[in-house]
């Protein structure tokens, strides 16, 4: 009692503040607001530890603590440890991302894959330095990739059989991509024009690829156009696949486009006529700048989906990731690892499709004027 | 964008005219490769290896025939094909042959307008169940649960099969080969039917393949064979004696590793035949005399493509069975080299 510290004395008001009692401030506030602020959130809390409790560690110990990088076959594998057999990833890894393009060829694939970037990012980003000099590379890039992916002016010849794995995932992808965006557009422009043949023509296309399955425009490009085409003629199945692919997402971003063009205001429109600016200055200026904004979505909705459904080339015997999976396996020393495999497939196409849904929402902040709906 | 230009480049650099099929073996040699449609990945049948490469007991038939035509196993290019394309490839020209674990049916041949060439392989589905159920044999599955990939003929013959032994049995629909195994593993069906070959190989996979029998009884023919098509009869001719030789081969001992002795000359005339030493049998289609000699060169008779792939030394592990010898119980039989 006699240790008592002496209280020492304010003046009223001149109390300096005294931090929160222990429960309401910091780790500790956090958790109670957040994990245990209610009798639900308590169970759905402990539910949740030990859910993350009975899946983390032996994920853990399967994917990196047990796993085996290095064997030679699956028996070799089983024999070093419990755990993943990343080996086969490891030995045929090369066939993932080359498919069967020739090993002393495979600079090309990656010198095309390091302009592709070059490429995009003067597109994707305003404040690249240089951008006018980078845009006239961009716009030539197609040309160069072609002629860097299947040979030509000095460069021996590389047949499409040979694509596979994620080249191949890429080629369909980024091509269909590019290429489906112009024409999209155009078909949104054609089935809002006043032009009544023009607008039956997009309407027709439109409603036909839409109506239609991808797998069947697949068939059709692997099968039926071998009749329509005269005898002996042999049109490339990879060109002809890249052909429906872009058809199949140009429909698809003409009718986001479309949703985008009916969002704009009539006003607008009879702004600019009334300033006299032609049909396409209209479109050009005023209301696809705002269209598109507004449908980036979408259209991005449409890219990842268009991506995704590139494994689809599998079913006409095109080996993207997927399909050069089922021939690893099929290999008697690695038969029964489809997990590992599966796994790997996944994460490539988890990367890529985050990226651009990253890369959707930091358009959309950039653009961000300020008319919230 | 510049990709039209792309579409028009790709294009014209793709539009390859070939002459009619009237003649495949000028075709094949004028362009000096031979075009195989292979599957896209059967467990020992079609598979690529560490370095990218087809193999497999069915890719072994395209390699011989195309060593057989150039004295060189790798002209060969390969189409991968599935169920779906495979016969749309062959007809179209876009491939010169199958070899694709395809089942010789009467309306393949005829209807489709395809010639079977031979018949690599004799399938037959089977069953396979845990060696913990205790059965012994296909007919006391009576009230079992069936893992069974919907709409193959798989299905078809499973209920064929139970009918007409009375018994009910209930089916766990599945898609792939993959996905029946975890269903199998995990216990969710007794007993998993397919092709007495892909059991196996599945079978192989497991951790303890000794827990699991596959049951004595075969309920359907699968006959697979290489094939082309219809109206080129001499190209028909080469790839059905390719086949032949392989198999011939095996019954006279000739194999990889002493056919070029035995093509200098042996004191079997058959052999001597059939690798050029006597007569003239290469011109005969069209080839030079030591055709066959390449063609065996090429991954051995046919006893030794089917050890390296799927025999019982692999973790396939097949048994020879009905694909023995004639002479030592089993249904592989040629016609006579003369």
């Amino acid at each position: 009692m006699s240790e008592q510290t002496v209280e020492q004395k304010y003046a009223p008001g001149t109390h300096p503040s005294l931090p929160p009692p222990v429960a309401d401030r910091g780790a500790i506030k956090w958790v109670r607001e957040n994990l245990f602020s209610s009798p639900t959130n308590i169970v759905l809390t402990l539910l949740s530890i030990y859910l993350l409790y009975a899946i983390i560690p032996p994920l853990v110990d399967w994917m990196l603590i047990n796993s085996v990088f290095d064997a030679g076959s699956r028996n070799e594998c089983w024999e070093k440890g419990s755990g993943a057999c990343w080996a086969i990833v490891v030995v045929r890894f090369d066939q993932f991302v080359y498919g069967f393009y020739p090993e002393e060829e495979r600079w090309r694939v990656i010198l095309a894959f390091l302009l592709l970037i070059a490429a995009l990012v003067p597109i994707l980003y305003d404040k690249t330095p240089f951008r006018k000099l980078g845009l006239v590379f961009s716009g030539v890039y197609p040309i160069i990739a072609y002629f860097l992916l299947w040979g030509g002016l000095g460069l021996a010849h590389v047949e499409s059989a040979k694509f596979g794995g994620f080249m191949l995932t890429l080629t369909i992808g980024v091509t269909g991509i590019v290429a489906s965006l112009p024409l999209g557009i155009l078909l949104a422009l054609g089935r809002r024009s006043d032009l009544l043949i023009l607008r039956v023509i997009c309407v027709c296309f439109i409603e036909f690829i839409r109506g239609v399955p991808l797998i069947t425009l697949l068939f059709v490009a692997s099968t039926l156009l071998n009749y329509f085409l005269p005898p002996g003629t042999y049109f490339d199945l990879l060109l002809r696949v890249l052909i429906m692919v872009t058809l199949f997402s140009a429909a698809y971003i003409a009718e986001v486009v479309r949703g985008g063009l009916q969002a704009i205001p009539k006003g607008q429109t009879e702004a600019a006529q009334a300033l006299g600016l032609s049909y396409w200055k209209n479109m050009g200026l005023i209301i696809l700048p705002q269209a598109l904004k507004i449908s980036i979505p979408g259209i991005v909705n449409t890219f990842i989906g268009l991506y995704k459904d590139t494994t689809l080339v599998v079913i006409i015997g095109l080996l993207d990731p997927i399909g050069l999976s089922q021939a690893v396996l099929a290999d008697s020393k690695w038969q029964g690892l489809s997990t590992e495999i599966y796994v790997f497939i996944a994460l490539f196409f988890f990367v890529s499709c985050f990226a651009m849904s990253r890369y959707s929402i930091y358009l959309e902040k950039k653009l961000e004027t300020g008319h919230k709906r | 964008m510049k990709v039209s230009r792309l579409f028009l480049g790709v294009a014209a650099a793709s539009l390859v005219a070939s002459a009619a099929y009237a003649d495949t073996l000028s075709d094949v040699q004028a362009k000096g490769f031979l075009q195989c449609g292979v599957s896209t990945g059967v467990a020992g049948f079609a598979f690529t290896d560490d370095a990218g490469n087809w193999q497999g007991f069915d890719p072994a038939v395209c390699q011989a025939v195309a060593a057989a035509i150039f004295g060189d196993a790798s002209k060969t290019k390969y189409t991968p094909t599935t169920g779906k394309t495979r016969f749309e490839a062959l007809k179209s020209g876009e491939i010169d042959m199958l070899a694709r674990n395809t089942t010789w049916t009467y309306s393949r041949d005829v209807d489709l307008k395809l010639s079977f060439t031979g018949i690599n392989y004799y399938d037959g589905q089977g069953f396979m169940v845990p060696k913990g159920l205790g059965v012994s044999s296909a007919k006391e599955l009576d009230g079992a649960s069936v893992c069974i990939q919907t709409g193959t003929t798989t299905e078809l013959n499973l209920a064929d099969f139970f009918r007409t032994n009375n018994m009910s049995y209930e089916p766990v629909p599945i898609e792939t080969n993959a996905e029946a195994r975890q269903n199998y593993q995990a216990g969710r069906c007794d007993v998993y039917t397919t092709d007495a070959s892909g059991l196996a190989a599945t079978r192989a996979t497991f951790e303890n393949p000794a827990d699991h029998v596959i049951l004595p009884e075969i309920i359907s023919k699968e006959p697979l064979g290489p094939l082309v098509r219809h109206g080129d009869d001499n190209w028909a001719d080469l790839v059905r004696w390719t086949l032949n030789v392989l198999i011939i081969a095996e019954e006279l001992g000739v194999t990889q590793d002493n056919v070029m002795e035995m093509a200098k000359g042996t004191d079997n005339p058959e052999i001597n035949r059939m690798l050029g030493a006597e007569g003239s049998y290469g011109d005969m289609l069209g080839l030079p005399a030591d055709w066959a000699v390449h063609a065996i060169k090429a991954g051995g008779n046919y006893g030794e493509i089917f050890a390296r792939f799927i025999g019982t030394e692999t973790d396939i592990g097949l048994e020879r069975g009905l694909n023995e010898l004639w002479t030592k119980g089993g249904l592989i039989y040629a016609p006579p080299f003369r």
